[in-house]
Order: structure tokens, then sequence, then C-alpha cells
């Protein structure tokens, strides 16, 4: 307080200095707000307020009561299923695969070659990612038709790529490698030391990965879970490609709805926008949180 | 037990391999029918004779480049100046830096055509908006590759040591600060270019000649053309990631991935 108030009496004394006195150093940083105002703020605020207004631009609640018609409500419902089953999965076969990696005493070039290749592929989605399944899981797909040389039609046993599972499959290729890539730091953190010592104690194997692996991978395990499922919600360019809009999922609806008012109002497509928003916030909350855990773990 | 838990290791990663492997071998099969009854590149030999496949490459890789350049030049002042003088505000770029994960492209592209359509600012016809809109949807994937680049160079005590000398600003930017993060930069740049390179959302939105509508437009209405076009972006994408691998095993760096899907 004395100090201030010195540097202000300072101040008084020489008034020609006073400009030089404020900070003027958050200047530098004026362009980048800037920036994000225009490019990021401006763009999401816009559709937030739309949502609450009506054609004439009237404050209502309509729009956002709207969002629970049976067609809109079925595809957050089909979204929220198809990041969720790809979360889970994704999770669960990335883990096991990163296990494999780091603890199942494989030769080197195991990893030297799935790490890079988790990178390519956690990168190689949109078009070419739909074609290349469509060339696989298609109708006359390399294994379709492999499958039925040997006696199994997997479109009479009711799979079709163009479909929930299809679309979940297609998915996994990006997902499980991102889990690999996310999931390898925190299996080399367990530290063998740990399981030395549950072993001198007389813990069984799975003793161990119950009692004390599990518990300290929890959290890194659920943050993958959540990072999986708001990559698949967001997700446009591989469902478009795959399933050319026959699939209704939210950013495949809010495409029509750029392309052709197919809602009939422009402000339910606004809201149809805020309700991702509002699911993607959730997640990158719950996902900060988590990973503020698991980093107490992992140094 | 030691044996075992090896077998069962080796067993995931061989059904895993092959649910990776199975569908760019079924692609690359398929590219190769394009002629009745022989294997053969006429796919690709089409591809590369169509003039649409340069021009709409070409476009985005020069849209790739512009958005690089873009943010590196608003990046990496805004976040050396916060690392010197701003530690609070480092925060806030932080968190801004971070919001593009809760807005999907889509969501993206919906909100840019509501708020530069109309009057006053008409942007939607101008290319700069399109390079825009890259830049926020590789925002944290850049920012993310500045900040770990600054974050391990010490960024005081280089910059006293360049004003003793007598630099100015722009010269402590260009020829001591970013040599110190190169390593970072490219990361980022290569990030950032594979994901503008096949972007579909932005670009068809926007109603733009790039990369990743054409793709779309060729898969639909082509056969084998489309197979040879999905072999060349994953061979395209392993070369980018070769080169950041490369640049990292060098900086000792660890990598980031990520892209938009």
């Amino acid at each position: 307080m004395a100090e201030q108030a010195s540097e202000r009496g300072r101040g008084a004394q020489w008034q020609h200095l006073d400009l030089r006195r404020i900070n003027w150093s958050w200047l530098g940083t004026v362009p980048f707000f800037l920036f994000a105002c225009a490019f990021l703020v401006l763009p999401s605020a816009s559709l937030v307020i739309g949502s609450f207004q009506d054609n004439e631009g009237n404050f209502t609640l309509q729009n956002i009561a709207d969002l629970g018609q049976p067609s809109i409500l079925n595809a957050y419902l089909l979204s929220v299923q198809v990041s969720g089953v790809t979360a889970l999965l994704g999770t669960l076969v990335g883990g096991l695969l990163a296990w494999a990696m780091v603890l199942g005493r494989l030769p080197r070039f195991v990893r030297a070659f799935l790490i890079p290749f988790s990178g390519v592929a956690s990168n190689f989605a949109g078009v070419p990612l739909a074609f290349a399944f469509i060339a696989t899981l298609g109708r006359v797909g390399f294994v379709t038709v492999l499958l039925k040389n040997l006696g199994f039609d997997l479109y009479d046993q009711g799979f079709n790529l163009y479909s929930f599972w299809g679309l979940s499959a297609t998915y996994l290729y990006f997902q499980i490698p991102l889990v690999v890539l996310i999931l390898t730091p925190a299996f080399e953190a367990l530290r063998p030391q740990w399981r030395e010592a549950a072993e001198s104690l007389g813990a069984s194997g799975g003793y161990y990965w119950r009692s004390v692996a599990l518990p300290i991978l929890t959290p890194a395990l659920l943050s993958t879970v959540v990072l999986l499922f708001g990559n698949a919600f967001g997700a446009y360019a591989t469902a478009y490609a795959l399933t050319g809009g026959s699939l209704n999922i939210v950013p495949i609806m809010i495409g029509a709805q750029i392309q052709g008012d197919i809602l009939h109002n422009p402000n339910l497509g606004y809201a149809l926008a805020f309700g991702m928003m509002v699911i993607m916030t959730l997640v990158l909350a719950l996902y900060s949180w988590l990973q503020r855990r698991s980093a107490r773990w992992l140094q | 037990m030691k044996k075992r838990s090896s077998l069962v290791a080796w067993l995931f990663i061989i059904v895993g391999t092959s649910y990776f492997l199975l569908p760019l071998i079924a692609t690359f099969l398929f590219s190769l029918r394009a002629k009745k009854d022989t294997l053969g590149f006429t796919a690709y030999q089409r591809v590369f004779a169509d003039s649409s496949f340069y021009e709409t490459f070409l476009f985005s890789a020069l849209m790739a480049l512009l958005t690089i350049i873009a943010s590196l030049l608003l990046l990496v002042p805004t976040v050396y100046w916060a690392y010197l003088r701003h530690p609070r505000l480092h925060r806030l770029i932080e968190l801004v830096s971070l919001m593009p994960f809760v807005i999907p492209p889509i969501v993206l592209v919906f909100g840019l055509i509501k708020s530069y359509s109309r009057s006053p600012v008409i942007l939607v016809q101008n290319r700069g908006l399109l390079i825009a809109g890259y830049m926020v949807l590789t925002l944290p994937y850049m920012y993310r590759a500045i900040d770990a680049g600054l974050r391990a160079t010490n960024v005081k005590t280089l910059t006293e040591a360049a004003q003793s000398l007598g630099a100015g600003w722009p010269r402590i930017i260009w020829q001591v600060i970013v040599p110190n993060v190169r390593g970072a930069l490219v990361n980022g740049a290569f990030l950032t270019f594979a994901t503008v390179l096949g972007e579909l959302t932005l670009a068809q939105y926007l109603a733009w000649p790039a990369f990743g509508p054409y793709l779309a437009r060729i898969s639909q209405n082509k056969a084998y053309e489309p197979a040879a076009l999905t072999i060349i972006s994953f061979a395209l994408t392993w070369v980018i990631f070769g080169v950041v691998l490369l640049v990292n095993s060098k900086d000792q760096q660890q990598t980031q991935f990520g892209g938009t899907h």
C-alpha cells in the first residue's frame, strides 16, 4: 500500500510521465484478442443469440423447447450413441493395444511401427477413410465378398455399413490410434516396483491389476473416454462421406440446415448448433477436471 | 507366466493391426482393378491426368500455407509477449485457444456464415474468411506447439541478452526467439498442413474449390479413382508425419497429434 501511494505521489510530481507509468504492454496481445473476437466469439455468440430469438428477433425459448421434437431428439440420441460406443470401445481396444505394446514384452519394432502408424491413422479421416471402409465393408467390399465366398453374408445378417454400426466401425479407425497415443505414456508410468511390491506381499497378477494398476489408471482412462466422445461428437466429414446424409446425426442435420433450411426455421437451426456447443462444453469441462486428477499420478 | 502374457500381447497386436491394415489392403486392391480382368495402375493414371486434381490440391496447399503463415505471425509474438510481460494474460490466451474444441467445424462454419453473409461485413466470398476459419480450427494445436516451445526456452534471459546487445523487437523475435523454438513451430505447421489439406466442412459450405470437396465429389461419381485417391491421401499423411517425427527426434520433443474428422 505504502509503495503504491508513493508511486502515485511521484506520478503527480512528474505529470508528463503519466502515460509511461500506465502499463501499456497488454497492447501487444490486442491483435490476438481481436482475431478471437471476430472469428471465434462473434460467430458462436451469434448462434447462441439466434437460438433465443424468433423470426422477428424477439426473445423466445420456443427454439430450445423445439429441440425436444422427435426427429431432433433422435439425432442427438444417435450422435450420443455413436460417440459413446466408439469412445468406450475405442478406449477398451486402444488400451489393450497400448498395454500389449508397453507391458507385453514384445520386440522393439512393434512399438517403432505402432506409434507412428497411430499418429497417421488418428489423422486419417474424412472422405478417404469413408472410402476405405466402403471398399472393405461396403456391399461389394473386400471383406464382404470374402466372407460371402466363405458362406457368410454380412448384409443378410443385418449389417449395413451406412448405419449405426457401420459408422461406429469407421470412427473406431481414428479413435483407437488416438487412445494408443494417449495411453502409452500412462502405461509407461506404471512403475515395475509397484508390481514387485504387490507380488512380494503375496498379491496375484489379477489382484495387482484390480487393486493397484487400475485405480491409478482410472483417471487417465476416463479422460480418454471423454476426449474420444468429443472427438466423435463433432465429426462431420467422415459421416457425410460415408452415408451422404442418410444417417441422421446432429452434424449432418446442421449441414442440411445450412444448405437448405430443412427445419423450415433458421432459429431452430441455431438452437441445434447451440445444443452441440453445450454438450462439447460439458465434455471439455469434464475432461480438464479429470486431467487435473490424473496429472497427480502420472508425473 | 512371462511367456503367456507375451502370447496374449501378440494376439492383441495382430488382431488390432489387421483391423488397421485390412481397409488399406482392400482399398489398394480395389484401386488396381480399374481395367477389367487385369490389375494395373489405370485408376492412378486417370487421377493424375485430371486437371482438377492438381487445381484443387494446389488451392488447398496454398490455403494451408497461408494459414500457417498467418497463424505464426499472430501467435508467436502474442504468446512470446504474454510470457515476457503478462503471465496473467497467459491464462486467458490459453483458455481462448481451447475454445475451438467446443465449436466443431460444422458449427464454426454455420456461425461464420451467419455472421459474415449480411451487411455490414460481408466476407463469405472472401478467401480470407476461409483462412481465418482454418486458423481457428488449428488454433489449439498451433498454440500448444508454440507454448511448449517457449516454455522450454528461457524467454526472459534471451530477450534481455538481445536487448543489451542493442537488438530491436522484430530482430529479437525473428533472430533470437524463432530459431530457439523452430522444432515446435515445424511441428505445429505440419499438423496444420495435414488438417487443412483434406479439410471438407469449411471448404464445402464456404463453396471453395478445395481438395476435400473434390475428394467428396469424386467418391460419389466414380468407382476406382476414389480408391486411388484414398491411397494417395494415406501416403501423403505418412509423408507429413514422417517429417514431424524426423524433426521431433532431432529436437527430443514429444510429438503431438490431432486433427479434425
